[in-house]
């Protein structure tokens, strides 16, 4: 059974989506922070983007890097991990863009199950708001056109 | 979704035509203003930026509020509409990306529950 995906603006700055998901807060964590497995779900198929590289050196101060296959030129994500504190809290910071947000993933387990909260909290209202009005979203750049059109279509049941 | 006759998007279209009445709509995304604070920043007289604002209302792009003797100038619901629309969109981005996790999850899972004792990382 598919579990909802809620999305809230939390602030003026702030937006928060939330999930739960039936499994243990390490094994999700270890799906968050081992390239190899985070590159399965990060970038989903139904998204038909390619990621080329996935480079995640996951510690405090240390940084990360995806590289999305893109025309005319690839897209680099990346940015650097503020906090790594196994199995219930991970933060990292968005540096593609100069107003970019600050990320924080926290997993509460609970019978099995987990909570997880993602907060993306961007420097001042005007950032989140240019995001908005730019029609990025969020994780990923406006000029993903096709990203746009296909999140538009995709089944909003999930 | 939500249906729009003609008449409110004439209004709408209407209310967009003019630079002022869209700088005062990029202004309020920024935040709320009174039309005194309007007036002065788009240096136009009370009554100019009243029938201004007097627009925007009618299309639902601005909504107002008397509180004392200042009235408040807010964005209005068509434009929280397009915040939705955006919001949706990011929603489905990590609806789809969380359901690509369950299944790394499952396969998590069943490697756990196979029994060798590999170590997690």
């Amino acid at each position: 059974m598919k579990h909802q995906t809620t999305v809230e603006r939390k602030s003026d700055r702030e937006l928060v989506v939330t999930r739960i998901f039936d499994a243990p807060a390490h094994l999700i964590f270890e799906a968050w922070t081992r390239p190899e497995l985070f590159k399965l779900w990060w970038v989903p198929k139904s998204i038909g983007l390619t990621l080329l590289s996935c480079e995640m050196d996951v510690r405090v101060g240390g940084g990360y890097r995806l590289v999305f296959d893109w025309d005319p030129e690839p897209i680099a994500f990346f940015g650097k991990y503020l906090e790594v504190t196994p199995p219930v809290r991970l933060s990292w910071s968005n540096e593609e863009n100069q107003d970019g947000s600050v990320t924080t993933v926290t997993f509460e387990e609970v019978d099995g199950r987990t909570r997880v909260v993602v907060s993306d909290l961007y420097p001042s209202k005007e950032a989140l708001d240019e995001a908005i009005s730019s029609g990025s979203t969020g994780a990923f750049p406006e000029q993903f056109e096709q990203l746009d059109e296909l999140l538009a279509t995709l089944g909003a049941g999930a | 979704m939500v249906q729009y006759n003609s008449s409110y998007l004439d209004a709408s279209f209407a209310a967009l035509a003019d630079p002022t009445r869209r700088g005062v709509l990029e202004y309020l995304g920024r935040g709320n203003a009174s039309i005194t604070d309007l007036a002065e920043q788009f240096h136009m007289t009370l009554t100019g930026m009243k029938k201004h604002v007097g627009v925007l209302e009618r299309a639902g792009l601005v909504t107002t509020e008397k509180v004392g003797r200042v009235r408040t100038c807010r964005l209005g619901p068509r434009r929280l509409e397009e915040e939705a629309a955006w919001i949706e969109k990011y929603r489905r981005l990590w609806a789809a990306r969380f359901e690509a996790l369950d299944d790394v999850l499952e396969e998590l899972k069943r490697r756990d529950t196979a029994g060798d004792h590999e170590q997690g990382k």
